[in-house]
C-alpha cells in the first residue's frame, strides 16, 4: 500500500470518528436544552412586534375584551418563589394543572400542597381563570383565598403553600 | 396557537405526552453508522499489514451489522422509546474492540500461546453472548421496578461474588477471577458491579431521608450524624478489604466511588462526598503502604522510568511512550508498535494505548466523548426517569461505567496507578463485555419507561394538552 493511501485513510478514519461523534451530538442536541429554549425562541419571534406596540394599545385592553392570544395576553407561567422557583411554563392555551399529583402540568414539592391542588386555564375568550379544585389549604389570589374560578389579573401572585406563580408576558 | 404547540412538542424531549417521537429511525441510522466505522477500520488495519483488504471482512462486518440489527429489532419492540443513542455508541465501541484486538493479534510477539494465542474470536463470541444477554434483559424485564424487589438479595449476591475470587489463585498479582473447570474463568466484579447498584438503589430509595435530613451544619457542610456513618464506614470497609485480600484497587474504587455518587445523588449532601473522599484516600494510603502488589503498582506509577523485571522500564512507561509515539493524529491502524509493550494485557488493560498510539489524541478524545456521551445519556435517564428507584438505578450504572472508564484510562495515561480492570467494550475480556451489555440493557428499559409518554391521566378534557414539566 502507498504512503498517501495509508495517510488518507488514517485521517478520514479520524474523521468519520468524529462525524459520528458530531452526529451524536447532534441527536441529543434536542434533550439537552429541553422545551424551554426552543420555545422562548419561536415565542420570542411573535411576541416581539407586539411588545413594541403595547404602550399605545395597553389602556383599551385593559377596559375591552380580551382577544384569544391577544396582544395583552401573558404568554409565561413564571414560579417566583417555592423549590421550583425559576420554572416557566409557556402558555399555549393548554391546561396547567398544579398539585404534588406526578402528572401535574407543575408537580409542587411543596407540603402544604394537594395532590391535584388547583388548574390555570383559558376561558373562551382567551383570559387565564385560575380554580381551586378543592385543595385543604387553599389557593390564594394577592391576599384573597379562592372560592370560585376567578381570572387572574396580570402580574398578581397566585399563592400555593409556599410557592408563588405568575403570569407574565 | 396550536400549530405552534405541535411544532414546539416536537423538538420536546423532556416528558411530555402526545407527540413524542419514539426515535427508532434515528437510532437505526446510527446504528449503520457504528457498524461501518468498524468495518472501515478493519478494512484499514488489513491494508496497512498485508497490503489487502483482510479476507474476514464481509463476514465480520455482516456479523456485527447482525448484532446490532438484531439488538435494534428488539428495541424497536421490547423498548419503543428508550433512548437512540445507547446501542450505536455501545456497538461503535465493541466494533473498534473487536477490530483493535484482532489488529494485535497480527503480532506475533504478543500473540503467543503462553499469552492466549489469538484473542478475537474469543471475545467475538463473547460479545455475541453479551448481545444474548442484552435481548434477554429487554425482553425479559419488562418493569425495572421489578428489581427494587431484590435489594437485600442482590446484596448477598453481590457480597458473594466480591468474596468467592479470594478463593481463587491470584493471576497476576489480582485475586478477581473465579476460575470454572471447563468453562473458563469470569471476573464476578463485573457482574457485581450491576447488582450491587441495583442495592444501593434500592436502600437508599428508602434511607435517603434518614440521610439527607439528620445532619448539622458545621463549616458549610452538613455534618451526618455518628450513627448514619454506619452504611458508608460498611462498605469502606468491605471495599478496603477487597483491597487488601484481592489486591485489586480498581474494583475497590469502584464500589466505594460508587456508593459515594449515589449517595450524594440520593441525599443531595456534599458533605457525603467529601467525606468519601478523605475515606478512601485514606484507606488508599494505608493499603497502599502495606500491601506489596499494590505498593508495586503505586511506585510504578509514581516511577514509571525506573528499571522493572522486564528488561528496561515498566509497562506503565511503556504506554506512555506509546501515547507519545502517536502524537497528535497518530500513526494509522496497523503501524503502530504497541506489541513493543511487554507484560500481558497489551489487548486488554493497556488496548487503549494502542488506540492513543495508532489513531493519536484525535482518536483517543474522540473514543473518550464516546464514553462521555453514553454516560451522559445514562445521566439523562436518570433526569428523566419518573421514579426514585430507576432515577438512582440508572445514576448507579452509568456511574459505575463511568468509574470503571476513569480508572482504566486513568490507569493507563498515568493519572492514577493502574488497576486490572478493562475499558468497557474495548478491552478483551469475556465478563466485561457481557456484564457491560447488561447494563447498557438495564439502562435502555429505564429509558423506555421514562420517555415513554404518560398514558392520558383522566377522561379530562384538555389532557393532551398537559405537559409535565420538572424542576
Amino acid at each position: 500500500m502507498s504512503e498517501l493511501t495509508l495517510t488518507v485513510m488514517r485521517l478520514g478514519f479520524l474523521a468519520v470518528l468524529w462525524l459520528f461523534v458530531i452526529v451524536a451530538v447532534q441527536v441529543i442536541r434536542s434533550d439537552l436544552f429541553g422545551t424551554r429554549v426552543t420555545q422562548r425562541a419561536a415565542r420570542r419571534n411573535d411576541a416581539r412586534p407586539p411588545r413594541q406596540q403595547q404602550p399605545q394599545q395597553a389602556p383599551q385592553q385593559q377596559s375591552g375584551r380580551r382577544n384569544r392570544g391577544g396582544r395583552g395576553a401573558p404568554t409565561k407561567l413564571v414560579v417566583s418563589e417555592g423549590s421550583l422557583t425559576g420554572t416557566t411554563v409557556a402558555l399555549q392555551g393548554q391546561t396547567i394543572s398544579l398539585g404534588r399529583a406526578h402528572d401535574s402540568t407543575i408537580v409542587l414539592d411543596d407540603d402544604y400542597a394537594s395532590s391535584r391542588h388547583a388548574r390555570i386555564y383559558p376561558d373562551r375568550d382567551g383570559q387565564w381563570i385560575v380554580e381551586d379544585l378543592g385543595s385543604t389549604n387553599g389557593t390564594y389570589l394577592d391576599r384573597t383565598r379562592l372560592t370560585t374560578p376567578t381570572p387572574i389579573p396580570p402580574g398578581a401572585p397566585i399563592r400555593i403553600g409556599k410557592t408563588v406563580i405568575e403570569l407574565r408576558k | 396557537m396550536s400549530s405552534n404547540l405541535n411544532v414546539n412538542t416536537g423538538s420536546n424531549t423532556t416528558v411530555s405526552p402526545g407527540g413524542l417521537p419514539s426515535r427508532r429511525n434515528t437510532e437505526l441510522a446510527m446504528l449503520i453508522f457504528a457498524v461501518l466505522i468498524p468495518v472501515f477500520a478493519y478494512a484499514n488495519v488489513g491494508l496497512a499489514k498485508e497490503g489487502e483488504l483482510p479476507a474476514g471482512m464481509l463476514g465480520y462486518g455482516l456479523g456485527l451489522g447482525l448484532l446490532a440489527g438484531v439488538g435494534h429489532l428488539v428495541v424497536r419492540r421490547w423498548a419503543p422509546y428508550a433512548d437512540p443513542l445507547m446501542l450505536p455508541i455501545a456497538t461503535l465501541l465493541n466494533g473498534l474492540g473487536l477490530v483493535l484486538i484482532w489488529r494485535l493479534d497480527q503480532e506475533p510477539s504478543i500473540t503467543t500461546p503462553e499469552l492466549g494465542g489469538a484473542m478475537a474470536p474469543g471475545q467475538l463470541m463473547w460479545s455475541t453472548l453479551g448481545v444474548a444477554l442484552f435481548l434477554g434483559v429487554l425482553i425479559f424485564l419488562k418493569d425495572h421496578r421489578v428489581l427494587q424487589r431484590f435489594t437485600y438479595i442482590s446484596m448477598v449476591v453481590a457480597l458473594v461474588l466480591l468474596i468467592l475470587p479470594i478463593f481463587f489463585p491470584a493471576r497476576n498479582g489480582a485475586r478477581i477471577w473465579i476460575t470454572l473447570p471447563g468453562i473458563g474463568s469470569l471476573q464476578p466484579g463485573e457482574f457485581a458491579k450491576i447488582i450491587i447498584a441495583i442495592f444501593f438503589a434500592g436502600y437508599l430509595m428508602v434511607k435517603r431521608d434518614a440521610l439527607a435530613l439528620a445532619s448539622r451544619r458545621f463549616m458549610g457542610l452538613y455534618l451526618p450524624r455518628g450513627r448514619d456513618l454506619g452504611p458508608i464506614l460498611a462498605i469502606w470497609g468491605l471495599s478496603l478489604m477487597i483491597l487488601v485480600f484481592e489486591t485489586d484497587l480498581g474494583t475497590s474504587l469502584l464500589f466505594f466511588g460508587l456508593f459515594v455518587i449515589m449517595l450524594y445523588v440520593a441525599t443531595e449532601r456534599t458533605s457525603w462526598v467529601v467525606f468519601g473522599l478523605l475515606l478512601s484516600s485514606a484507606g488508599a494510603v494505608a493499603v497502599a503502604s502495606t500491601t506489596s502488589h499494590v505498593e508495586d503498582r503505586v511506585n510504578n506509577w509514581l516511577d514509571p522510568l525506573a528499571h522493572a523485571s522486564n528488561d528496561g522500564v515498566t509497562e506503565t512507561a511503556q504506554a506512555m511512550f506509546s501515547f507519545g509515539s502517536g502524537g497528535m493524529l497518530g500513526s494509522g491502524l496497523g503501524q503502530g508498535l504497541s506489541r513493543l509493550i511487554g507484560g500481558i494485557a497489551p489487548k486488554s488493560d493497556y488496548i487503549l494505548a494502542t488506540v492513543g498510539e495508532e489513531l493519536g489524541l484525535a482518536g483517543l478524545m474522540a473514543i473518550l466523548v464516546l464514553y462521555g456521551l453514553l454516560v451522559e445519556r445514562g445521566m439523562r435517564t436518570a433526569l428523566a426517569a419518573r421514579d426514585p428507584f430507576g432515577k438512582l438505578l440508572a445514576v448507579g450504572l452509568s456511574g459505575a461505567f463511568a468509574l470503571q472508564v476513569f480508572v482504566v484510562a486513568g490507569g493507563v495515561t498515568g493519572l492514577i496507578p493502574l488497576t486490572g480492570m478493562t475499558m468497557p467494550f474495548l478491552a478483551q475480556g469475556g465478563s466485561s463485555v457481557i456484564a457491560n451489555w447488561a447494563l447498557i440493557a438495564i439502562l435502555l428499559r429505564i429509558s423506555d419507561t421514562a420517555r415513554r409518554p404518560a398514558p392520558a391521566p383522566a377522561p379530562s378534557p384538555d389532557a393532551e394538552m398537559t405537559q409535565v414539566v420538572r424542576p
